[in-house]
Formats: structure tokens, sequence, C-alpha cells
């Protein structure tokens, strides 16, 4: 988007951007800068509140799955999980581990859908100069096709195991409603045997792209399961010494309502910001990933750590490889159960849930009464808790290119917003670029 | 050979989670395609390139919570030639519409510690409250499939084939037993209009309406069927009050259920 309404008088500049392209929903950014200094970054989220925390009240717990799937379209599997292992916490039911597995396939085929979809259409045009993939497309069909493929890799996990792409209709309390057949993995498999290698080609590719140099000293939070890369378990670890049980959450972390967002400000308490999302779970779980994923990112130009946020593209393409990969072992050992069990125990309680959205953590707490009606819910989506990050990351990049003219400045400013992936739909309780210079 | 200036496809999004217009994206094997055909003149969540309208076919996602939104739709329409909603909360007002039922006023501090720096209208309603609409697409999320039916309908200048019939006859052609009748699973499809290929009952789920309402409903009849199931009156509010809440049918038939 152009910058619009740069003033210049002598001392002061604002630069905005009424709407960011290239990301799920509707944010705006705005940069105020006074005798060249940075005086005010806002990232603004105007997406209309649609207040699902308060339309949960009284609903049942079987339906909190699919209504909070509604939160987003992106993510719908993300909200799925959370909700289920929330609510399971809260009823005392502990899944087997063929549906545990199940679900760690279906967020496969989400973080391959999601990742895919933001390396190839909304973050790589930043890189190589493009408006869009589809501009993109002219000049590089071959990339672009591959991209749009292996996306396809993702949805078709999610189709087969989850009914349809976007708000899957399988997922419930205690399982799925169905159970898949091995034969309806049939031709998945080979698939996913191309999409790894597409996947491999991905991370190699994105790490040819032309990166600026911007280290910084981020806190990352991310779940952390001593056997797994983490997806729906596990307790919640920082790079700055946090390790908590995800039903302590609401002890560490808490969020603001200020006047400028229709998003809640989240941070840790007495600390600050903090960094969700892939980079995080990267960094706080190298040694967790599949050897082949781990082989892709040390030669693709990340080491076992990345902390320059543009390389986010990188994290994103191994751990679209690591998906691949997990997804293909997943199959291949997968034999359905008899039977899952179809009546759920309801009690009253208070249940915790947090997993890894392709975004970074989504925290759900739901309280319930005996019958399993909910009494009362909170939800924390990533994005809202990288807010604080993004806006730490705009005021740095703001402070380091105040020479340039506005145009360019705000173009770096929407590479750095999706460098996150923000999702703004899931944030609002989420963007326009403004820079004002005085 | 002299090439015709291609139709300009505009994208617009009110309150929604985006998943209507992700179909779009979603539509991997047939994208570059339909860009042969139309020109993606405005669609932000994948470009940031904007081309001027007016604009040949606006596809349009999401429902009117907002006074700013009730204005903007406005010039959206004023700046589109065909005009079609897409998905639940475009055609229905959403689930946010599930404040219809309430007072929005109790529910903003449930969610918001500063109620104050929240705008928000008491109700969601669907784009067609507001301006004239020319094709409405159910679902929540739409169909892909039906997605790129009407808009190659339009390019063709024919009228699209999306059926108004009920769940059911998909349930029929799909050879799927009724989930009522085999397992007294209660199930909305009898009521609820095809397009999702009667895709819950094939994964042993009776249906729960996110298509919206059928041409023709009778949710009475299906009500006493639930009651014999075990159903309860508050169980058929819940029902018939999720993703097409606001749709008249369902509307009317969960307000006669509470108490």
């Amino acid at each position: 988007m152009k910058a619009n309404g740069a003033t210049k008088t002598t001392q002061t500049k604002v630069i905005k951007v009424d709407m960011i392209a290239r990301v799920e929903g509707e944010g705006a950014l705005y940069v105020k800068i006074k005798n060249r200094t940075v005086t005010d970054v806002e990232f603004r989220i105007f997406e209309p509140p649609r207040l699902f925390e308060a339309l949960l009240r009284g609903r049942a717990y079987s339906e909190a799955p699919d209504i909070t799937a509604r939160i987003c379209g992106i993510c719908p599997v993300a909200y799925q999980m959370s909700a289920v292992h929330a609510i399971e916490n809260a009823f005392g039911i502990t899944v087997d581990n063929t549906i545990r597995n199940l679900r760690r396939l279906l967020y496969c085929g989400e973080w391959i859908e999601s990742h895919v979809l933001h390396i190839y259409m909304l973050h790589a045009p930043d890189f190589l100069g493009y408006a869009d993939a589809i501009q993109l497309a002219h000049d590089y069909p071959d990339i672009v096709n591959r991209g749009l493929a292996l996306k396809k890799a993702g949805n078709d996990i999610v189709r087969v195991l989850g009914g349809r792409e976007i708000h899957p209709i399988n997922v419930r309390v205690g399982g799925f409603y169905h159970l898949p057949t091995k034969q309806d993995f049939g031709a998945l498999l080979d698939k996913l045997k191309w999409a790894r290698d597409a996947a491999i080609e991905t991370a190699r590719w994105t790490g040819s792209l032309p990166f600026p140099d911007a280290d910084y000293d981020y806190e990352f939070v991310a779940l952390h399961h001593p056997d797994e890369y983490p997806m729906i378990e596990g307790r919640l670890l920082s790079s700055k010494g946090l390790n908590i049980a995800v039903s302590e959450y609401d002890n560490y972390f808490a969020e603001e309502h200020l006047a400028r967002s229709n998003a809640l400000y989240s941070f840790l308490k007495g600390r600050g910001a903090y960094f969700v999302g892939p980079m995080a779970r990267y960094n706080l779980n190298f040694e967790q990933l599949t050897p082949l994923a781990k082989e892709t990112a040390l030669s693709s130009g990340i080491g076992t750590t990345c902390t320059n946020p543009f390389k986010s593209i990188i994290v994103r393409a191994v751990e679209t490889v690591y998906a691949c990969d997990h997804a293909i072992q997943i199959i291949e050992n997968y034999n359905p159960p008899e039977n899952s069990p179809d009546v759920i125990h309801t009690r009253s309680g208070t249940g915790y849930g947090c997993t890894e959205a392709p975004r970074g953590i989504l925290y759900h707490r739901y309280r319930l009464d005996d019958a399993g009606s909910i009494l009362d819910a909170k939800i924390v989506p990533p994005t809202s808790q990288n807010q604080k990050v993004i806006e730490d990351d705009l005021r740095r990049v703001v402070e380091t290119n105040l020479d340039l003219p506005d145009e360019q400045i705000t173009m770096q400013c929407e590479q750095v917003i999706r460098n996150y992936d923000p999702c703004i739909s899931c944030a609002t309780h989420f963007l326009h670029l403004h820079v004002d210079r005085m | 050979m002299q090439q015709k200036s291609k139709p300009k496809l505009a994208v617009w999004k009110f309150a929604s989670c985006d998943g209507c217009q992700l179909s779009l994206l979603d539509c991997e094997d047939e994208l570059l395609a339909v860009t042969e055909e139309v020109e993606i003149a405005y669609f932000p969540e994948a470009s940031r390139a904007v081309i001027k309208g007016p604009y040949d076919i606006s596809l349009v996602e999401g429902s009117i919570t907002t006074q700013h939104d009730a204005e903007k739709i406005h010039h959206v329409r004023h700046a589109s030639r065909f005009l079609m909603t897409i998905g639940a909360c475009a055609t229905a007002g959403g689930i946010q519409a599930l404040r219809n039922f309430k007072d929005v006023k109790q529910l903003v501090p449930m969610v918001y510690a500063n109620p104050k720096y929240i705008e928000t209208l008491n109700k969601s309603t669907p784009i067609a409250d507001h301006v004239f609409v020319d094709f409405e697409l159910r679902g929540c999320p739409i169909n892909k499939a039906q997605l790129l039916e009407v808009i190659s309908a339009y390019l063709h200048g024919r009228k699209p084939n999306t059926p108004r019939y009920s769940v059911c006859m998909e349930c029929k052609r799909n050879g799927t037993p009724c989930l009522m009748v085999a397992h007294g699973t209660p199930c909305l499809g009898p009521v609820t209009q095809a397009g999702c290929g009667a895709l819950c009952p094939l994964y042993e789920r009776g249906c729960f309406g996110c298509y919206g309402p059928a041409e023709t409903t009778n949710t009475r009849a299906l009500s006493e069927q639930w009651k014999a199931l075990g159903k309860t009156p508050q169980d058929l509010v819940r029902a018939f009050r999720t993703y097409n809440a606001y749709a008249e049918a369902f509307r009317k038939e969960s307000d006669t259920h509470e108490s």
C-alpha cells in the first residue's frame, strides 16, 4: 500500500499506512518522528470486535471447538486443538496415542498450508520486489506453482482428516467424529513424499533471499516437549528462563487494552514484550526436529538458533519440512483404533489448553459447570502476544532508516510486520501505516 | 490478436474470520487460471497493488458491525457492477450475530477492560440489510467449487448452478444412510441448504447448519423430531443459533423455543 498523508514540516514527520496488505485481517501502522527521534509507533488493529469470549458463555462444551474455529479461517485447526485440550483438561480426559497422533497430523496439515501461504504468497514478494504472488508468477511461474502445490498438500491432509480445508468438521472433545481408515490416507502418502522434497527446495530457496542485518535480543516463548517438536502439548518455556505449566499461564502473562487497538496487548508480567511463533519454537526446540529438518535448516543459512525476524521465512520452510516428514511418519504407522470413547463425562471445573498455532502459542481457558456449559472463556491468540514485539521492531527499523524517503520506510515497516505473519482476524480483540515526522 | 481487457475483481472484508476470501487462495489448481480471466484489482489480503474501481465483480466477506462499516458498504456497492456476498457472515450476520439476541453493552465488558474504547453496533447484520446484493453464496465457509462456479457463470453471462434444496438431497446422492433415522443422531440437514456435499453425515456427524436455511424449510417439524430424540428446548435454541443464527428461518425457530 502507498504511504499516505506523509506530511513534512520543518522537523516533524508522520508515516501512516491505512491498510497493511498481505496480512490476514485489517490493521494499520502509525509512526511519529520528532526531531529525528521516533516518538510514537502504533500498530493498530481495527478489525471489528466479534466478542467471541462473551458469546461462548452459555454454550455447550461440545460447541467450543467449532465456534472458536470461526475466530480464524487461516488457522481453524489451532482453535479446535486448543479448545479440545482445554476442555479435556477440565473433564480429566486423556486421549490415547492414536488420537494424539491424528491430532498432530491434522496440525501438520495446517502448518504446511498456513506456512506455505505465507512464504510464497505473503512474504516472498517483499524480498523480490513484487506486489504479490500473481505478479511473481509472471516471472517465476515454476516457483509459484511449486508453492501452490505444496500448500495444497497441507490442505489435502486437513481435508482428508478434517472433512474440509477451512473450518474442518471432524474434531470433537475426546477425539474425532469419524476415524479414518488406512485406505483414506492412501493417496496422501505419495503427495506428501513429493511435498517433503518441495519443502526442502523451498527452504534452500528462502535461504538464498537477500536479508537485512537485524539480530535482536528477544525473549522467545514456546511450548516444549522432551520427545517431540511442540504442537499440542508441553510446558511453556522462554529463552530467558521461564518454565511453567500451561495452567500457570495467567500467573505469568497478562493483557492490556489500549485505546488504539481492538486487540489486547499481551506481556510477561514484570518483563514486558515476548516473541511467539515459528522462530520461538525453533530456538527452543531445535533438538526435537527430525534429522532431515535439522539438516535442511543448517544447509539453508540458519544455525541452531535464529534471531533475525526477516529470516523467519527460512524457519517457516524448515517447519514445513518437519511437518511433511512427521506427517509421513504418522501415516505410515497408523492403525485405526477399535473405537474412540463416545461418552464424555462432564464435571465442573476450569480447563487450560495451549497449542502451537502456525503463528505461535494459542491459549484457551474455560470454566465449565457440571453439565458442561461454558461459564466463561478466555482466548489469547498469537498475534496479540506478538503485538508489542512488532512495535519494538518497527521503532528500530524506523530509527535506523530515518533518512530514507517515506515510501521506502513504509515498505520496510510493512515488511517488519509481515515477518510475523500477523493474523489480525484472530487478534481482534489487531493494522494502517502512518509515519509522522515533526 | 488484440487482447480484450479483463473484468476487474475486488475482494472486500467486513467482520469475519478471512476464511471465505482465503477460499480463493485455496483454489491452488485454478488460481493462476482465474487470473488469466479476471484482473485481481483489489485484494489486500493477497496484494499491495491497488487498481482503481469501478469493479466488475466484488466479493464481499463479513457482516456489518460498526458505523464505519455501515457507511463503507455503500461505497463498495457504488464501485461495483456485480456484488456477491460470500459466506455466512455476509449473508446472515455470522456467528457474531449471536449478539443480536443479547445486549451488546453487557457483552463488551466481558472481553475488553475498557469498553469505552470499543465502537460497535448493537447488531451484526448481513450485507443485504444495507445495500442491494446481486448474488449470495452461502456457507461457513463457502465451498470453493461453488465460488468458481459463480465467477465463471458471471463471466459467461449465465445463471450459476448453486441449488437451494436441502442437505438431505446430497446425502441421498452420496448414498449416506440417514443419521437421524438409522442412528438417532440429531441433524439439521433437512432444513439446511446444500452446497457442502453433505459433509458432516459422511463423517458420522449430524449437520449443524453452517450453510443456513434451505429455500423451503419445515423447521417446526424438525424440532419435534429432535425433541423425540430427547433434545431439550435449550438444545434447540443453541442448534438454530450458530453461524446463521440471524437468518430468518433459523431465527424464528430458535425464538419459539426460548422460554
